[in-house]
């Protein structure tokens, strides 16, 4: 067993993995490190780190670096990366590096050389070199590198176990070969080694003599050097450079390639003329001008008819209406079933109406003459039959007869659904049914179904549709089309500061906001993916849709307009958005860079793409599955206790909770947007948990003789509906969308600040919706609050329109700090 | 002086100086677009824009924008 001990530091062996993204560096890390891997964060950034114990000595600590093409010192990544090599010197570097494409990988390996760590390069992929018929001569390579070369296959694993023995023997061998650049350059090189670098060891003096010379302000931060040195260096930089006509940073880039393109006439031959590549066929036609947009439109459709509409739903149906519902049909007649379920409710809702219709007249319903008084007097009741997920809903008038045949019904029984087929009790009838048989404490029943396991199965309900959006992402990207969407859409997305691939997490948006935010994770670039994951669940989802119906139907008559508008609305928030965060702190600076590899095709591989799958879904449930569960045993804490007479007790209706109490507290806040009703506050509040329960809410919260949906409607004129909509739609999200924010924005301060802009944007639509809608309808006068409305109108234009804030200053300044130090 | 972004699709161009400074500069020459090296030029995006270029050996797609600081000789 290896035991290193370096400078004092007692400790395993410890490897890390550098290579350019593409190069199969995450699948040789799987196949090095097993399942022994654990996922954290770069201090500082939000660049993930992988770290695993290499599977054939657990002593020895394997660091997947993140993918780079280079050590520059102008992307988080970059940074991360050479700041581990030159502050945590780890034993040996492998730098994996793809056999198919040698010139641009080998780039990296030149610099990290450099770096004076041991460094073993693996060439992967070598089953493909064979293929195409190049040939690459391992042993001239390793000379002229002056490191260990091993050839390998990650994919396949070939030659692994040689390329683990030679990071393991080879840890001490640190090469000394470099490239040489034009005698100018190494003039300079060696006069800053003698002048700035005395107290740098021989092994790195090199690297940071040509980051000195490069004028990087990082480095020379790091180096603390004193301002006279640095204007030193700075003069004798620009005599080179003067002298070689270019600047220092390309003279050196120019010098690594030159040399890497002898490197490569010297040790690689090729058998035959190289053809057209199947890559490149696909190529041709998956992003032509002709066909490129339909392709696109072909493959978007698919994806979202298989995650959202077709089995993504299913499985989720499945789970939150079966497993942590009442149960589901193995075989049987579910339709059946499910008619005479729905029979059983209304004939309940009936048999109510009429009971409570005759208690209002005086009428005793226990009596046994009470349908023939209630007939006597001619009394109906009035129930109200409300669809949901239509909005439609209808008044039944209740009388003696329709009365007694509900009767009927309901003696019947509520329906077995055993009678119907092969039934499997969901999780909660299960645990009601062992926790009533151990005679558990009432509160903890409650505390346990309603609180934890509806929390629990808020979590995993998402799962199987996170798992198979998942699964076609991993396709998508590791069959190399998911950077094409990127090179399709860039034209029109980069206006509202995202990334064409902000695509994909909208369009899943619209059917849940949960696997939309995840979907976001494909995003390389931080500022395009926070922008995506803040603006994604204004788009409406389908759980805001009967929200929608609801106040379509019952203050806007179900007009046409009602649901498009909300449409427009979401797209609209998620594009001015995009155009006014641009301009603002957060986001400001040069946007990255839009140059991309477009990695040729590949047949996705299964165990890759499985292995992205589960991943994906396993950090859902450990940094979002926290959140949801946490918060919705809040929220069915505070909807059924409340305060009365001075006691805390679990409430019947809504209306004695503590959350009515709350929103009472707070529902003059909402009176600027035409609502400050607690009813509706109590809504908006439980949508947190599920926008599917403002609904439920509002049947509950505004239940009374003339019938629910009658008291809405007579709470709500137009103007106040619509902000209330407005307001619903664009504000924070359910918890469980909250926690897949959270995960995905890796920060605290970054998950605030998405949930308070979002807060922040829906109160000042609904506000302004409210005040300026208002004077139409007759519902707000001139005043104060239409001031407000058009201050804030005025704002947002300015916000809007104003130029962005110059980005030459910052080009300039990067100039001016390379000629001096910072 | 011609730079990448008039490049006639399908024409192999020599790049012959770039313009530019900072990150975007660094990340094109990162990317192996350096003096003297030979860049083909595949494609336009269907929209018109990014451009989809071939240098030493891979595909690269960038911007008309950025493909405006490549100066080249045919």
């Amino acid at each position: 067993m290896h035991t290193y001990a370096i400078a004092g530091k007692d400790h395993g062996m410890r490897i890390a993995l550098l290579g350019n993204p593409n190069s199969g560096k995450t699948t040789l890390f799987n196949r090095l490190t097993g399942s022994n891997q654990y996922v954290g964060n770069w201090p500082g950034v939000t660049v993930e780190k992988k770290e695993g114990k290499l599977r054939s000595n657990k002593e020895i600590v394997v660091t997947d670096l993140p993918g780079v093409y280079s050590l520059s010192p102008y992307t988080p990544e970059e940074v991360v990366t050479r700041d581990y090599i030159l502050d945590e010197h780890p034993d040996v570097v492998i730098n994996i590096i793809d056999g198919t494409n040698l010139e641009r990988n080998l780039y990296l390996a030149d610099q990290a050389i450099e770096m004076g760590v041991p460094v073993v390069v693996a060439v992967n992929m070598i089953d493909a070199v064979r293929r195409s018929g190049a040939r690459i001569d391992q042993e001239k390579l390793s000379g002229t590198l002056g490191c260990p070369v091993c050839m390998i296959s990650a994919l396949k694993g070939e030659g692994v176990d040689e390329l683990v023995k030679q990071a393991t023997n080879g840890a001490q061998a640190v090469s000394s070969s470099r490239t040489h650049f034009a005698p100018e350059i190494e003039q300079t090189l060696s006069l800053i080694g003698d002048e700035a670098l005395a107290d740098i060891s021989q092994a790195q003096k090199r690297w940071y003599a040509i980051k000195l010379f490069e004028g990087d302000t990082k480095v020379e931060q790091r180096l603390h050097l004193d301002p006279t040195l640095c204007a030193r260096i700075s003069s004798s930089r620009a005599s080179c450079e003067r002298a070689l006509d270019d600047e220092s940073e390309s003279l050196i880039t120019m010098g690594r390639y030159d040399r890497i393109e002898q490197i490569i006439e010297h040790c690689t031959s090729q058998d035959k003329k190289k053809s057209m590549s199947t890559s490149d066929k696909i190529d041709r036609v998956v992003t032509s001008r002709a066909l490129g947009l339909p392709i696109f439109a072909l493959v978007m459709f698919l994806v979202y008819f298989l995650s959202v509409t077709t089995v993504g739903q299913w499985a989720t149906d499945w789970m939150n209406d079966g497993v942590f519902g009442d149960g589901w049909f193995i075989s049987g007649d579910a339709e059946g079933y499910e008619d005479a379920s729905s029979d059983f409710t209304s004939a309940e809702g009936i048999t109510e109406a009429f009971e409570e219709a005759g208690v209002s007249a005086d009428i005793d319903p226990e009596s046994e003459s009470f349908v023939e008084d209630m007939d006597a007097q001619g009394i109906t009741g009035i129930y109200n039959d409300y669809d949901e997920d239509s909005g439609e809903e209808e008044d039944v008038i209740v009388d003696g007869a329709a009365f007694e045949d509900a009767q009927e019904t309901v003696d019947a029984g509520e329906p077995n659904p055993a009678d119907y087929g092969v039934w499997v009790a969901g999780i909660p009838t299960l645990l009601a049914g062992w926790l009533a048989s151990i005679d558990c404490i009432d509160w903890l029943q409650d505390l346990l179904l309603n609180g934890i396991v509806a929390g629990v199965g808020a979590v995993i309900g998402f799962i199987p549709q996170l798992l198979v959006l998942f699964l076609l992402l991993a396709v998508l990207e590791s069959c190399g089309y998911m950077s094409r969407i990127a090179f399709v859409l860039d034209r029109v997305f980069r206006r509202f500061g995202l990334s064409g691939k902000s695509f994909v997490p909208i369009l899943i948006g619209t059917g849940c906001g949960v696997p939309g935010i995840m979907a976001s994770r494909t995003i390389e670039d931080d500022k395009d993916r926070r922008m995506t994951v803040m603006t994604t669940t204004f788009i409406p989802c389908s759980a805001k849709l009967p929200i929608i119906a609801l106040l379509a139907g019952a203050v806007f008559g179900g007009a046409w307009w009602v649901a498009p508008s909300a449409y427009f609305i979401g797209i609209a928030a998620i594009l001015c958005s995009g155009i006014i965060l641009k301009k603002t702190k957060l986001f400001a600076g040069d946007s990255s860079p839009f140059v991309m590899e477009l990695p040729a095709y590949h047949m996705p591989m299964p165990s890759v793409v499985l292995r992205s799958m589960l991943e994906r879904a396993s950090s859902f449930v450990k940094k979002a599955g926290t959140v949801i569960l946490l918060a919705t045993v809040v929220v069915w804490l505070v909807s059924t206790y409340g305060v009365v007479d001075g006691i805390l007790v679990t409430v019947e209706d809504n209306d004695q909770s503590m959350l009515a109490a709350i929103a009472g507290a707070i529902a003059w806040i909402f009176a600027p947007l035409g609502w400050d009703q607690w009813q509706a506050v109590a809504a908006t509040v439980t949508g947190l948990i599920a926008k599917e329960n403002v609904v439920g809410t509002f049947g509950i919260v505004y239940a009374g003789d003339a019938g629910w949906y009658a008291n809405l409607q007579a709470a709500f004129l137009p103007a106040a509906a619509f902000s209330l909509l407005v307001f619903n739609l664009l504000c924070a999200p359910c918890v469980a969308a909250m926690g897949a924010i959270r995960r995905e924005m890796h920060d605290t301060r970054w998950f605030w600040t998405a949930i308070g802009y979002q807060c922040g944007v829906a109160y000042v639509s609904a506000l302004i919706v409210y005040q300026i809608g208002g004077l139409f309808t007759g519902e707000t006068a001139l005043g104060a609050g239409t001031l407000v409305a058009a201050l804030l109108i005025a704002l947002f234009l300015f916000a809007l329109f104003r130029p962005k804030p110059s980005t030459q200053a910052s080009v300039l300044s990067v100039k001016k700090a390379k000629g001096e130090c910072a | 002086m011609a730079t990448l972004k008039d490049a006639r699709v399908g024409s192999t161009v020599t790049v012959s100086r770039l313009q530019g400074a900072g990150a975007i500069k660094r990340r094109i020459m990162d990317m192996g677009i350096t003096r003297g090296a030979q860049v083909f030029v595949r494609k336009v995006a269907p929209l018109g824009d990014p451009i989809e270029v071939t240098v030493r050996g891979f595909e690269l797609s960038l911007r008309k924008v950025d493909a405006q600081m490549i100066e080249i000789v045919p």
